[in-house]
Formats: C-alpha cells, structure tokens, sequence
C-alpha cells in the first residue's frame, strides 16, 4: 500500500496549474484536490499518475460565496465547509443536513466537493445533489474554460466530462426559490459508508398541489439521475401519502439498479421505494 | 488511595498501562527501527488455486534497492509453518503452509516470493514485477463442495472427526419430538487497529536471533521458531512491543514471520515487515465458517434427549498454527450449559481454496453457541415454552457442580465444568433486564406494527487451561516490585491485573509494581494471553510468588524488629505489628537492602551468603479448565423497509468468579460484545465463485463502529469462584462475544414472528429483507 513514483507539481495560479496539466495531462498527471480518493487509488496502485498537480495552493479556490441567485464552491472548498448552513434558507439546511452522510468527520476536513464531482463515485452525495438542483461546472483549461451541466458532466461510473488538461475550478448550484422543500435520505450499512442508495427530493406547492417537483436518486444506477417518471407521479397532486407511493412505485419502478456480490438488483430496488418514501415525507414534514 | 491490605483485589484501579498509549510515547512493531534494516515485500498469488508454472523474478532483482528476491527454491531448507508443540496433529501435517508457496497456490494471497529491498516502496516497485504464471485448477469456495485434491493423492478433506457419549439412537428413537437445523455461520475475524509486523535481527557478534513484534504467545513462538529453524533455545528470542490488539488473530507464527528471521541471517542485515490492511484481510487468520446440519431430540416437557450435530468446517487453504482446534472446541462445547444425555459431533474438516482458519475470540463457541441456542429456541416455539423456561428446564444445576462430561473417544479430554450456578445467573440476569415487563412491551410494540424482538444467547465458556506457568518477584533496594512473567499483553490490562494480584498478596501499593512480559531473553517459560488464561495461570502463579517474598520478608523483619513473625503484617511497602501500626516498622527497602547479596545478613551482621534478595520464583499448576458462563440478552428492532437491524439494548451477564479489577471485565465483555455485533450482522469475508476475496478493504468488510454500538448493559456476577485456584479466578476475555451471534439471531427471529426464522450469520440487511419477505409470503394480511 504504497504508491508507485509519481512527480509532485504545486502551482501557485489558476494559470498555472492548467498550464502544468496541459503539459503532464498526456503523460498521466492528474489533479490532487482533498486527495481522500485518489490516495487510497494510488495507495492500492489502481492509479498510478506519473505527476500530481496539486492545487491546495492555489490562489482563489477555496471561496465559497453567494453570485447573485447562484452558490458558488471553488474547487478547493471542503466537505467539512458545508457542517454549518452555508446560505439562510433551505439549502443551507440541506446542504449541511447531506454533507454528514459523506465519510468520517477527518476525511471531511480534506476532501472537496468539486472533487467528489470530477471523481464521479455513483454514491456521491454531492454528485446526486447537483445532478437533482441542475448544478453547472465550470472548466477551465489553456484552450479556454466552459460550463458544463450536471447531467451531462457525469458521464459514468467514475467519468466525467472534463478533458484530461482541464481544472474544474467551481461548481455553482442554483438558490431554488424560497418555498421549496427538500427531503434527503440514504441507506448505508454503517455510519460513514458509501451509501448503497440514496434519494433527493424537492418541491415547491402552489394552491396546495405540488410544484416543480425534482427527484433525484444516487447510489443506484452508474450515475445519478432525476426520474421523470417519479415527477410526474408528483407533479400537481396535493402531497400526502398517496401520492408519495405513487411517486415511490413509479421510482423503484423506473431504476435499473447495479448489483454487486452483497446487494442484489432486487434488493436496491426495494430501497429506492423506502427511500424516496421517505425523502418526500422528510421534505412534508 | 488506601493502603489497607484488601485494597487491591476487586478494585477497578486505574490501568497502569495506559500513560503511554494515551500520551503517544507506546511503541509499536512499526514504530521500531534498527539501523541498516531492508524492508520486505510479500509477493501473493493473485489465484485461488493453481500449479506454479514460473515465477520470473529478473526484473525485480535488477531494480534499484533491492537486495533480494527469494521463492521457495531459494529457502527450500525451511519447513512449513509449524504446529504449536500443544496442537501437534500429525494427520494434518502436510497441510501446512510452506513458507513461500511450493507447487501449487491454494488461496488469493498465498505468499509466493518475498523481495527485500532499502525501503519500502522499492520493494513494492519490485514486488510489482514479479511474474507468476499460474495453471488454474478447479477451486472449492465452499466446505459443503464435495471435497477435491489437495495435493497428488490427498483430498480436501482433512479430517473426519467424532465426538459421542451416551446412547444417541436410543435418545432419538423414544424422543416426543425431532427438530432438525440448517445452520451457518459466516466468515470473519479479528481486525486489530494495529496489523501485524515482524522484525527479523541477527546479532552476529551473540549469534542471536530475535523476532520483535510479537504477541500473544512468545514463548509457544520460540519453541516452534527453535525447532522449525534448528536452533538452540538460547540462540532465538522474541520480543513484545506495545501491541494494538489481538483476538486470537495476531501473535501466531505466519509465513512472514519466519522469512524475516531467515533473511536477517542470510542477508546479514535487519528485515522489516509492517502488514497493511489489505493484507491483512487477506492473510491473517480468518474463523468462524461452519456449516451445522442439527438436530435435537426432545421429550414432551421439551427436555433435551440428545443432540446430533454433523458440520462442516471451512478450514481455507492450509491448516495454520492451531491444527484443528477451532473445530475441537466446537464439538466440545455444542452441549453448553445444558443437561444432554446424548450426545454426537461429526465435524468434516475440509480446506477450500480461501483464507487458512484459525483461532477468533471464542472460537468454535460462538459457533457452537449459535447452534445450541437456536436449537433451544426451536424447542421453545415447537412446544409452545417460553424460552428462558425451556433453559431452565435443561440447565445444568448447582449441586451437581463439578459436571463432567466424558467423551467415549479416548483421546478427547473431559470437561469437568468446575461450578456454576446457571439458572441462578440467568434469573439474575432476567430480573437486571427487566425481561417479564420487556416482553409485554415488545408485545404492545409489535401489536402496533413494529419489528420488534427480544433474544437469548445463553453458553459456558472455557478458560484458564493450563498446565502451568511462574513468576518471579523481586524487590528492589528502594522498596519497588518487578514481576517477571511470561506472559503477553495485548491492551487487555494484563500489567494491571498482575500488579493488583501482586500488591493485595505482598501488601504494596500497585502502582510499585512494574510488570514484565514478552520477552523470552528474561524468563524461560510463559504461557502467554490466548484463551483466556492469562488471569488464572500468570495470575496464580504471580499470587503464590508475591506470597513467598512476603514470607521471606516478614521472616527477615521479624529478626529486624526482634518480633514474633505471626505479630507481623506488611501494610503499604512496610512491615508493622498487626497490633499497632505506631510500633516499630521496617519498610521492604530496607528488607531488600539487608537481604541483598554481599550485604549484612538479617540480625547477625554477617554477609549474606548466596541470597536472592528479597525475590522468589512461583509456580502455579493446574490440569483443569475453568468454566465461566454467561448470559447475552438482546433487544433488536428492524426497519421494515430497509431490512436494517438496530440493537435497542445488549446486555452481558456474566459470572467471572472472582473479579481482579471490575472496570477492566466491563472493558473486556463491552469490546466483545461490539465484535460480536460484528459477525452477527456487519462484517462477512465474502468470496466469489473463482474464490477471489470480495472484502479486503474495510470499505467492504464491515467493522461495526461506536456509531452502531449501542451502550451495552454488563452485569458481573461472582457466584461461583472457581474451586481450581486460590483466588477462585475464572476468565473474562471471551465471555463477551460467546453469545452474541445467538442472541441476536433469537430477537431477529421474534421480531419477524417466526422465531426460527434465522439460520445464518450474519444477519446483513439483504438477507434480513429476505427473511421479511419470507414471513410476509408465509403469512399473508400482516402489515
Ligand atoms: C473512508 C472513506 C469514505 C468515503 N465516503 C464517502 C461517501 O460516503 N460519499 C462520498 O461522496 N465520498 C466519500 N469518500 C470520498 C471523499 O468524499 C473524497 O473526498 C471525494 O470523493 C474526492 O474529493 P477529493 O478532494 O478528496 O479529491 P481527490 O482524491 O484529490 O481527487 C479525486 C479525483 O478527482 C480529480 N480531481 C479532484 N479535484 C479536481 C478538480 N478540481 N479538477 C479536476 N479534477 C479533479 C483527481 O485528479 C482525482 O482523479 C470517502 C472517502 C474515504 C477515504
């Protein structure tokens, strides 16, 4: 459990550290951010990048700050940074209610929430976050920088849409309006596992019915993704029980679900139903 | 703190041990260096099961820092992995392990070649390009397979072991009813925070070898380095560094522990192994996998008739250390505290193509326990009993205590259960928990549709076999004790527990009393901590010695103080009147000093001639085991939707016979209680069907945390000392992982309504959903 030889980079600017990436991208050099999952990869000698470009000392990415109607998260931002509300209002509640389900309090306090992104886990709660609030990301490369969404930046299990030479140097989440309520619930065997599902609900009610509703399941297929099919079963019904197990049938219904030696397909299915059950009751009550 | 003679036993004083693990000053295998040490990597087969064709070692060998790459050709006069001189079974002999494997590999991490290299990465760059070409043979996951080969003709099936008394057909044809079992528990082990580690030193100049890092049992290790490396005893010591924990798991000898040895003395310079985790979860010892096929006869009052028990043992690729010792306890204690007339265990003893077994805290009892006690529970629901009455029903009494239980196979030892007050602890501990009110309740909580159920998990446990270990005392000029021992420790508190002992019988204040272990170089016999023996045997052992200087002390103070040596006490480290403590006094410095070699002899003034000093050497013997017993009562309530299980309460009744220090019991059964949790329902070596390992990091094997533990209920009897040793002492490591799994699977049973329900460890949310469904499908209109 010791890496193989890598070379070590520490730029001090954006510039430069998209510079050194254009230049060791092609030689296997990677970004290291928290490092709390590409350590232990490189540590099992699953990875093995022949240079690190290690962006903990780069000017201006660690801000976290309110941009108009949108939260901004540089790419040095901490899980940890999101244990107390980070905005007034429901996010920050939600925010600070998600990011305890992520890991061990130490891992926390190193790793990022834009690396949790460019990482790409199928358990990631932050990736199920911005994928269910439609998050952007933006990256940043010699060739320029561009805005990705978050659908489309997590592409698989453990791929993203970012080219080899680019920095992801923020994600921005969207302040959903005031009425929305959020619901948030996962399953993980113990405290600090990765989750072996997950759910993220949101809604906003108008004359009583429910409006905008988003839910967003992780943990389950390669990516998470929003289920249309539970939206609709919520779109315009007054909330409430029936309701719910409409939304949570057509859930369980519309997963494809991995398996893996200890949880079948079945299983995972099963949990979605609990769990989007239970992610839109929290967000009632 | 008092100085009162009778202070020191039955106290929960603080641990003299924890200053420097809690400052950070201990010093563990890793954190020990020797100049110019090599480091060692431990190149592994990636096969379950396989002939070696090559093993291409020339790159390794050329790349910068190495200094050698071994395979087995290279060490080809090193036997295999010895036996314990005490577990010696020559049946199982060619199924130990080689060093480095030879012709074939037999699991995923069966050591195959070692590089020694300056640093630890270069060895893992090297290790990284060596080439084993493997031929894949068929591989056996499971002891329920039908066994297959070995080696060139010898099967997989090691052993078919037996163990009977009483009349068992006769037991089965009158019973009222049969109820028949398919059982199994799963594959798990200890995880010490710390992993193992060995560091190999030869001292050309002494022509010593040492072997620091190790744990558990150094003197049982020598013996065995001694023979296996030919040696004289002299000339091979181990030693003990601060050691962060054991469970049966750490302190046996392994493969890697001989290579070091050996690469210390053929490449003249200090060898390093630090295991990482990964490893470890691999390689160390794994136990628990058995696979019972029970059944128990009962007459109509649900009073057991006779058990018959076939099972199946997943020994894993290699017999290690222990022989078949798991499996032999296993049979010896299905009967546990109950009364059975009859009685048969055939245990299939067959190797599979995963992790070699070996001794886990409380091993083959967890195991067994599990098996009886869903038998119990099974009569209870079979003849509608309420389960703590079809025990009592069953239980052993207190007046036909010492119980013994004689095998008719001629080499299996009695049990001679030594006291015990069974039915007494289990009252004591239905009361402490409540249980009459706890039933009603759970009642009302089902009745509202929650999952909701009690358990019991009810065993004997064993400890303190000897034959025999000694201690030397001695005190210095300044008054302070040294307790020589050989035995280990590892974080149990076993230099407390000897200071305890020591200071109540010499009359000194514990804290004076420094406790040696570990190290073979300082005394040449110890029995070591492994199942439990360290209180009862080092313990003894240490009493009789601090009662001998106490003798020659108060002897040489008599002379002192020109008194009556029956007039004198020693209160505190000084030797006063009984009568009044204001008199004359002579303190053990002094004593040491008078008794010293050279120094003026007591009362006359001549030179000592030939004196120890104030000093002795004692010996305690026993053939006999101590049986301690207890009882685990759990609460559990699942989540119907998930098929999670969350203990609501635990608790752990235990009588130990007498308790040296209370707080140290209460550590001892509250950690193996949460271990216990683990095999119940979190942790599982699960393989697939090539037999790769499918847990080998702990993102996969789950070790449950202070997050899942609850607070765990312990309730600490004395009742029955034990008759076997002056103190009464009985054991305490195990008694609170015995009956976990049993309990557990009792309540999970009632929470579902269909107390048999559960069949298997552990009881992961998958499996708990299935039983759900199961129930559901058979019972159709429940919520
Ligand atoms: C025991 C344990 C438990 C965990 N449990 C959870 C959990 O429950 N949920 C969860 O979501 N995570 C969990 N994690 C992972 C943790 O959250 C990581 O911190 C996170 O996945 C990666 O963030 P990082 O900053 O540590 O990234 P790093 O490990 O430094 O990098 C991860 C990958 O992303 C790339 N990368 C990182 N930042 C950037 C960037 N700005 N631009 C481009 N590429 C980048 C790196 O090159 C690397 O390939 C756990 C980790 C451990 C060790």
């Amino acid at each position: 459990m010791k890496p193989a030889a890598f070379e070590y980079h520490a730029p001090k600017t954006i510039a430069e550290a998209v510079a050194l990436l254009a230049e060791v991208a092609p030689d296997d050099g990677r970004i290291l951010a928290g490092g709390q999952s590409l350590v232990p990869t490189m540590a099992f000698r699953l990875a093995r990048p022949a240079h690190l470009v290690d962006i903990n000392g780069v000017d201006g990415l660690d801000r976290l700050y309110l941009d108009g109607n949108e939260l901004s998260i540089g790419a040095c931002v901490r899980h940890a940074a999101f244990h107390r509300p980070v905005v007034d209002g429901r996010l920050g509640l939600l925010l600070s209610s998600i990011v305890r389900h992520i890991a061990h309090y130490p891992i926390r306090q190193r790793g990022t929430f834009c690396g949790s992104l460019a990482q790409a886990d199928p358990a990631s709660e932050w990736c199920l976050t911005a994928v269910t609030l439609d998050g952007t990301m933006t990256a940043k490369s010699v060739r320029g920088s561009r805005t990705i969404g978050a659908q489309d930046f997590i592409e698989g299990i453990m791929t993203t849409a970012l080219a080899d030479d680019e920095l992801l140097t923020e994600a921005r989440l969207p302040i959903p309006p005031d009425d929305t309520r959020f619901g948030f619930c996962e399953f993980n065997r113990i405290a600090g596992g990765f989750a072996v599902a997950m759910v993220l609900a949101a809604y906003g009610l108008k004359d009583g019915v429910i409006t905008r509703p988003r839910l967003g399941v992780g943990g389950v297929e390669e990516r998470p993704r929003r289920i249309p099919e539970a939206e609709q079963a919520l779109e315009g019904r007054s909330p409430g029980a029936q309701a719910f197990r409409a939304a949570s049938a057509a859930a369980a219904g519309a997963v494809d679900p991995m398996e893996d030696i200890n949880t079948s397909a079945d299983y995972r299915r099963d949990l979605v139903a609990t769990l989007t059950l239970r992610a839109l009751e929290s967000a009632w009550s | 703190m008092a100085a009162d003679k009778t202070a020191y036993l039955g106290r929960s004083v603080e641990r003299l041990e924890d200053p420097p693990l809690v400052t950070g000053a201990a010093r563990f295998v890793a954190d020990i260096s020797f100049p110019g040490q090599l480091h060692m990597r431990v190149v592994r087969s990636s096969y379950a099961h396989g002939e070696i064709i090559s093993i291409d070692t020339s790159e390794a060998r050329l790349m910068p820092g190495v200094v050698a790459v071994w395979t087995a050709e290279d060490i080809a006069d090193i036997g295999p992995v010895d036996f314990r001189a005490d577990r010696a079974a020559e049946g199982l002999k060619p199924y130990r392990q080689p060093v480095l494997a030879k012709g074939r590999v037999r699991y995923v991490g069966d050591p195959v070649a070692a590089v020694f290299a300056e640093d630890p990465y270069l060895a893992e760059d090297a290790a990284e390009s060596v080439v084993i070409e493997v031929e894949e043979l068929p591989v056996i996951v499971s002891a329920d397979d039908p066994p297959g080969e070995f080696a060139a003709g010898r099967g997989t099936e090691a052993a078919v072991m037996h163990h009977s008394y009483g009349d068992i057909d006769a037991a089965f044809a009158n019973a009222e009813r049969v109820i028949a079992l398919d059982l199994r528990t799963g594959r798990h082990s200890g995880v010490p925070m710390e992993t193992r580690g060995a560091i190999g030193r030869y001292d050309a100049a002494k022509d010593m070898l040492e072997l620091h890092g190790a744990a558990k049992v150094p003197h049982r290790n020598q013996e065995t380095l001694v023979r296996m490396l030919g040696r004289d005893p002299s000339r091979v010591h181990v030693h003990e560094c601060h050691v962060g924990g054991g469970f049966g798991v750490r302190g046996e000898l392994y493969p890697e522990d001989i290579l070091v040895l050996v690469a210390a003395m053929r490449l003249g310079r200090p060898v390093k192994w630090i295991e990482d985790r990964q490893e470890h979860l691999m390689c160390a010892n794994q136990g628990r996998e058995q696979h019972h096929l029970a059944r128990v006869a009962v007459d109509a009052e649900g009073r057991i008739l006779g058990i018959d028990d076939e099972f199946f043992h997943d020994q894993g690729g290699y017999v290690r250390t222990h022989g078949s010792n798991v499996a032999n306890r296993t049979m010896c204690t299905i009967t546990g505290p109950y009364r059975v007339p009859a009685f048969r265990a055939v245990c299939h003893f067959r190797l599979t193509n995963k992790t070699p077994c070996a001794t886990y805290r409380a091993p083959g009892r967890y195991e067994s326990t599990f098996v009886r006690e869903r038998l119990m529970d099974a009569i209870a629901t079979e003849l509608g009993i309420d389960p703590i009455e079809v025990r009592k029903r069953n239980l052993i009494a207190a007046d036909e205590m010492p119980y013994t239980i004689a095998f008719d196979e001629p080499h299996v030892s009695d049990m001679v259960l030594d006291s015990g007050d069974y039915a007494g602890l289990l009252d004591k501990a239905a009361a402490a928990f409540g249980w009459e009110a706890l039933r009603v309740e759970l009642d009302r909580r089902r009745a509202d549709g929650e999952l909701v159920g009690a358990g019991i998990g009810m065993f004997v446990e064993e400890g303190g076999r000897g034959p025999t270990d000694g201690a030397r005392i001695a005190v210095d000029a300044n008054g302070d004790v040294e307790v020589i021992t050989g035995g280990a420790s590892l974080g149990q508190g076993f230099e407390t527990t000897m200071a305890q002992i020591c200071a109540e019988a010499l009359g000194v204040d514990y804290r004076r009393v420094r406790v040696i272990h570990g190290h073979t170089d300082l005394i040449p016999y110890g029995i070591g901590a492994h199942a439990t023996r360290a209180t009862v045997m080092t313990g003894s052992a240490v009493n009789v010695a601090a009662l001998m200087v106490r003798e020659i002390a108060i002897d040489a103070a008599a002379e002192m103080l020109q008194t009556p040596a029956d007039e004198l006490d020693i209160n505190d480290g000084t030797v006063v009147r009984r009568d009044g403590p204001t008199g004359p006094s002579v303190t053990l410095g002094e004593i040491a000093r008078r008794l010293a070699p050279g120094a003026a002899g007591p009362g006359q003034g001549d030179p000592g001639q030939g004196n120890p000093g104030l000093a002795a050497e004692g010996f305690f013997t026993t053939k006999d085991t101590v049986f301690p017993y207890g009882v685990h009562l759990a609460v559990v309530r699942i989540d119907r939707g998930t098929g999670q299980v969350a203990v609501e309460r635990f608790m752990v009744a235990y009588d130990v016979g007498r308790a040296v220090n209370p707080m140290m019991i209460e550590g001892q059964l509250v950690g193996g209680c949460i271990q216990g949790l683990g095999g119940a329902l979190y942790e599982e070596f699960v393989y697939d069907e090539e037999g790769q390992p499918m847990a080998v990091t702990l993102a996969d094997y789950l070790v449950p945390s202070l997050r899942e533990a609850p607070d765990i209920e312990v309730l600490i009897t004395e009742d029955a000392p034990s008759p076997l040793n002056p103190l009464g002492l009985k054991s305490a490591g195990e008694g609170g992982i015995n009956g976990v799994g049993a309990a557990i699977a009792g309540a999970i049973g009632d929470a579902i309504g269909d107390p048999g329900a559960v069949r298997r460890l552990p009881l992961t949310p998958g499996r708990v959903r299935d039983l759900l469904r199961q129930a559901d499908a058979a019972s159709p209109g429940t919520p």
